[in-house]
């Protein structure tokens, strides 16, 4: 087990921030904050429900660009080139499985376990328990 | 309703989640990778974001209750659904997925805007599984 003595505080800050966000997204919209859904919204559908969908995905694009210039320690390196079958295959399965879970670590990780919803807790443990076993490949093989 | 709090509020609501992810250290796949390594050298930190979220996401939640739909255009929250082979399927390839990429939705959309040449083509693959079951008209509703 690894844990630095100050990475700990510094993700339950994140997390209290996530917490906030959600909470105000659902205040102002009445919706839950699922990013794959809203991301999917925003690219796929056409419609006059659009608008909270596009100013949220706006807000994460802008923290990346803050990020990226006053923050760059927070991004690490991914684990295999952009164009690597790895990645690409893998970010594919990331939104089609997010798809048909309907929902992917926001909507059903915060905000599902949130609410106690049954589908989560499937959702959560499943998630982790296929991703574990992914790793676990990857590091033998290599 | 005042018409601009929900825009304004969607953005803030953005702005801060993303803000939350970088400060979690979802944006560093090698944590992703360290915190699915159960049976390696386990990297509990991801464990503290969720630690963090969730009870205050609950607070909120509970401190909104009855008044959380501010807006007409609201979509009904909790419609009861059962654990079916369709949400256990899709778990499973976003799990394997995100233990190859190292990356979640979210972060990936964060990934994208701090660093676009890089993060260009893993963002399309990810919009191309999202779209992937609309063609086949199996549309998911909205929350999850």
């Amino acid at each position: 087990m690894i844990i630095e003595p100050t990475a700990w505080l510094q993700a339950l800050f994140g997390g209290i921030l996530i917490g906030i966000a959600a909470t105000l997204y659902l205040a102002v919209t009445g919706r839950v904050a699922g990013i794959s859904g809203l991301l999917r919204a925003v690219v796929f559908e056409r419609g006059p429900r659009l608008g909270p969908p596009l100013f949220f995905v706006s807000g994460l694009l802008v923290a990346g660009m803050l990020g990226g210039l006053l923050m760059p320690e927070f991004f690490g390196v991914a684990p295999a080139a952009p164009l690597s079958p790895r990645m690409l295959g893998g970010l594919f399965l990331v939104g089609l499985g997010a798809t048909l879970a309907n929902g992917c670590t926001s909507g059903h990780g915060i905000c599902g376990l949130s609410r106690l919803s049954k589908r989560s807790f499937v959702a959560i443990a499943v998630f982790m328990l296929t991703g574990a076993l992914v790793v676990a490949v990857l590091a033998a093989l290599v | 309703m005042n018409m601009r709090i929900q825009p304004v509020g969607s953005f803030a609501a953005g702005l801060l989640f993303g803000m939350g992810l970088m400060f979690g250290g979802m944006l560093d796949p090698e944590r992703i990778i360290g915190f699915l390594s159960f049976a390696g050298t386990w990297d509990p930190t991801l464990a503290f974001v969720m630690g963090g979220a969730i009870p205050v996401h609950a607070l909120g939640r509970f401190l909104l209750r009855g008044r959380a739909v501010l807006c007409s255009d609201a979509q009904p929250q909790t419609a009861p659904r059962k654990v079916d082979a369709r949400l256990v399927l899709g778990s499973m390839l976003f799990g394997a997925g995100w233990g190859l990429s190292g990356y979640c939705p979210g972060p990936m959309i964060v990934a994208l805007s701090a660093g676009p040449w890089l993060a260009l083509a893993p963002f399309i693959a990810l919009l191309a599984g999202l779209a992937l079951p609309l063609l086949f008209g199996r549309a998911p509703r909205p929350s999850a």
